[in-house]
């Protein structure tokens, strides 16, 4: 064992690597859940946005539409859920079971004959001056574009909900629908358009993971990153900022357990990569006694019968 | 203008239709799925739903639609008493891992040792490992109100790891080269899950399905667990006021889940897959979600849907071999299914009514 080999910048750096698809998927579930919807499809989307991402990348040479793509491909199938759940009025767990399960299937699928492939590299930060300071540029300034790109989406996420009247009609739809419709607004089209929103940002996610993380595709790569983000959201207690928290503070679990593989540590292999799974776990528990923050209308079935 | 009323009781003609809906449109829009991916689709579909049973090699397939069908089926039944009373055990993938360990360590420990009560042990440590895996999030769920959806899937990716860890390392075959899997209980005679009917795929874990769908019959319509179950996922109020402690309900659902799909572990991996190795699993566990579902979450109707599921899985692979039909679109085809019976569902709780354009 040889923890020396363990460098702390990089590990900052990968630290930011490993959270973004996290936030991404997370805060794009933050917003669907804030509408009401429980939508458990999320690993689904990502792993469809990653393939999509993947095919339009590998096939035009541009990453930059490849996470285009995968936004919509994620859309697209966030897309499927919204018809299920608010036009069919179908269950919302089932439902969102069944977009995983579908997911990973139409991902498997179209992912063929892309195994073993390198996508196009991704176009990195670069601001002189900056980028090149000792070890802050390393951290903070060097990353690919859509590290940013995600602090970006979680800043306006939480701008928006808190400070615009958009973000308050999200809100009340999701805290009572039943009062949001008598107030005139569109609930099942306030919520179509969040679903789509978060199936999109998970889609994104899913894209980073198969471009930028690993990156190469392989079927079901997201393993498990989707249901984390579901646990993040919960975590978070329905609020951005601490998606974020809750993003790195997994990234960083991540990449630790990834680092100490590495290093040779004596714990088996199979038992460090147990540990974001483990983590996951003991969060929700200590998280879980505190569930007042819950949008009160969230994974109810919503009928305007009047 | 269309309009949805919601029914004062729901249609008893689309509880039992809704299935059938749902697998024709699955048909058709799986035959144009294969159409997409420049397959004929009357083949695929023929080759997958009809060779399996009638073609000239079918006297190979049939048993395995028991073979397939079996842990399904116990799977399912396990899942849907909880799904009945609104507890969301997704992690069965998981309990039917952990089955499968402690069942295969029991057979293992006691190797090379013939004796008749390694079978039986080995069914009891089965149903025990999983019936342990899914206390986790049960007890977790009662006693900190914790999601029991996301815990149980976490412990999948869990139990996944622990399976690769146990192949690779404490249940590798000293005797196997190196290679990793443990030894092959097949050719341990006190262990091995053997056919009871040689030839016919009726092996003890057909059985135990059996006997679970007759048990879960029983429990829901003549005992009063089976009454609570169902009190509670219809009208939870009611439930209350009657005196139903949910949290016993938790730990006794997620339980009996865990245990049904700790035996399908057990019975596959004693008998049909022979050894525990890195890829034991293949997705049973979710399938047979779709599979509750799919059956009304009725013991009957999931017998009848497990059939239906093993003959995608036969005629899946028979179609992967014959036309080149990859893996995944059979995984596809399933989701496929559970999307169009929840929304062909919508007709037994509402119906369309013509009315006049009213001002929004």
């Amino acid at each position: 064992m040889d923890l020396s080999s363990i460098n702390p910048v990089l590990l900052l750096a990968s630290l930011m690597v490993a959270a973004t698809p996290l936030l991404l998927a997370a805060v794009g579930e933050l917003v669907v859940e804030k509408a009401g919807v429980l939508n458990l499809g999320v690993e689904g989307m990502m792993i469809t946005g990653a393939i999509c991402g993947f095919a339009i990348a590998v096939n035009t040479g541009n990453p930059l539409l490849g996470v285009a793509a995968a936004a919509g491909g994620g859309a697209t199938l966030a897309l499927l859920f919204a018809l299920l759940t608010q036009l069919a009025l179908a269950n919302q767990v089932a439902s969102g079971l069944g977009l995983t399960l579908f997911g990973l299937g139409l991902s498997a699928l179209i992912g063929q004959g892309y195994q073993g492939i390198r996508p196009p590299s991704f176009p990195r930060l670069n601001i002189p001056g900056l980028s090149d300071m000792p070890v802050l540029g390393r951290i903070l300034f060097s990353h690919d574009l859509m590290v940013y790109f995600g602090l970006i989406i979680v800043t306006a996420v939480w701008f928006m909900l808190k400070y615009t009247r958009a973000g308050l009609i999200l809100r009340a739809v999701g805290e009572n629908h039943e009062a949001a419709h008598a107030l005139g607004y569109k609930v099942k089209r306030i919520r179509i358009m969040a679903i789509m929103f978060g199936g999109a940002c998970a889609g994104m996610g899913g894209a980073y993971i198969s471009l930028i993380r690993v990156p190469q595709w392989t079927e079901g790569m997201t393993a498990g990153i989707g249901w984390i983000a579901l646990a993040l959201v919960v975590f978070a207690s329905w609020k951005p900022w601490r998606v974020l928290l809750g993003a790195y503070l997994f990234g960083g679990v991540t990449v630790i357990q990834l680092n100490l593989q590495a290093a040779g540590v004596a714990i088996p292999v199979e038992y460090l990569a147990m540990s974001p799974y483990l983590i996951t776990i003991l969060v929700l528990v200590i998280m879980s006694a505190d569930k007042s923050r819950a949008p009160a209308s969230l994974g109810r079935v919503f009928h305007a019968s009047r | 203008m269309l309009k949805l009323e919601k029914r004062p009781q729901p249609s008893q003609a689309w509880v039992y239709l809704a299935p059938l809906v749902a697998v024709i449109a699955t048909m058709i829009a799986g035959g144009a799925l294969f159409a997409a991916l420049g397959k004929d689709p009357l083949v695929a579909i023929r080759t997958i739903f009809w060779d399996p049973l009638f073609s000239e090699f079918a006297f190979y397939y049939r048993p395995q639609l028991l073979v397939k069908g079996a842990p399904l089926v116990l799977i399912a039944i396990g899942l849907s008493l909880g799904f009945r009373a609104g507890i969301w055990n997704i992690g069965a993938e998981g309990q039917y891992i952990v089955g499968a360990l402690t069942g295969a360590g029991v057979g293992l420990a006691f190797y090379p040792l013939e004796g008749w009560f390694v079978f039986p042990l080995m069914v009891m440590a089965g149903a025990l490992g999983g019936w342990a895996w899914a206390m986790i999030p049960a007890v977790l769920k009662v006693k900190f109100g914790t999601n029991e959806i996301l815990v149980s899937l976490m412990l999948v990716y869990v139990a996944e790891q622990l399976l690769a860890s146990m192949s690779l390392g404490l249940m590798k075959n000293p005797q196997g080269f190196g290679f990793p899997g443990s030894r092959n209980l097949q050719q341990y005679p006190s262990a091995h899950n053997a056919e009871l009917i040689a030839g016919s795929g009726m092996h003890s874990g057909v059985v135990a399905a059996l006997i679970a769908v007759i048990f879960a019959y029983v429990l829901l319509t003549r005992h009063i667990l089976g009454f609570h179950i169902r009190l509670t996922g219809e009208a939870p109020r009611a439930a209350r006021f009657a005196g139903v402690n949910p949290g016993r309900l938790v730990l006794i659902c997620l339980g009996l889940a865990g245990a049904m799909a700790g035996l399908a572990g057990m019975f596959e991996v004693s008998g049909p897959a022979g050894r525990v190795s890195i890829d034991f699993n293949v997705g049973y566990g979710f399938t047979a979600i779709i599979m509750a579902f799919l059956g009304r979450l009725h013991p009957l109707g999931i017998l009848l849907a497990g059939l239906l599921m093993a003959l995608t899985y036969i005629g899946g692979e028979i179609a992967q071999s014959r036309l080149g039909l990859p893996a995944a679109a059979i995984q596809m085809f399933q989701g496929m299914l559970l999307f169009f019976l929840l929304a062909v569902d919508l007709m037994t709780n509402y119906r369309l009514r013509l009315t006049q354009r009213e001002v929004a």
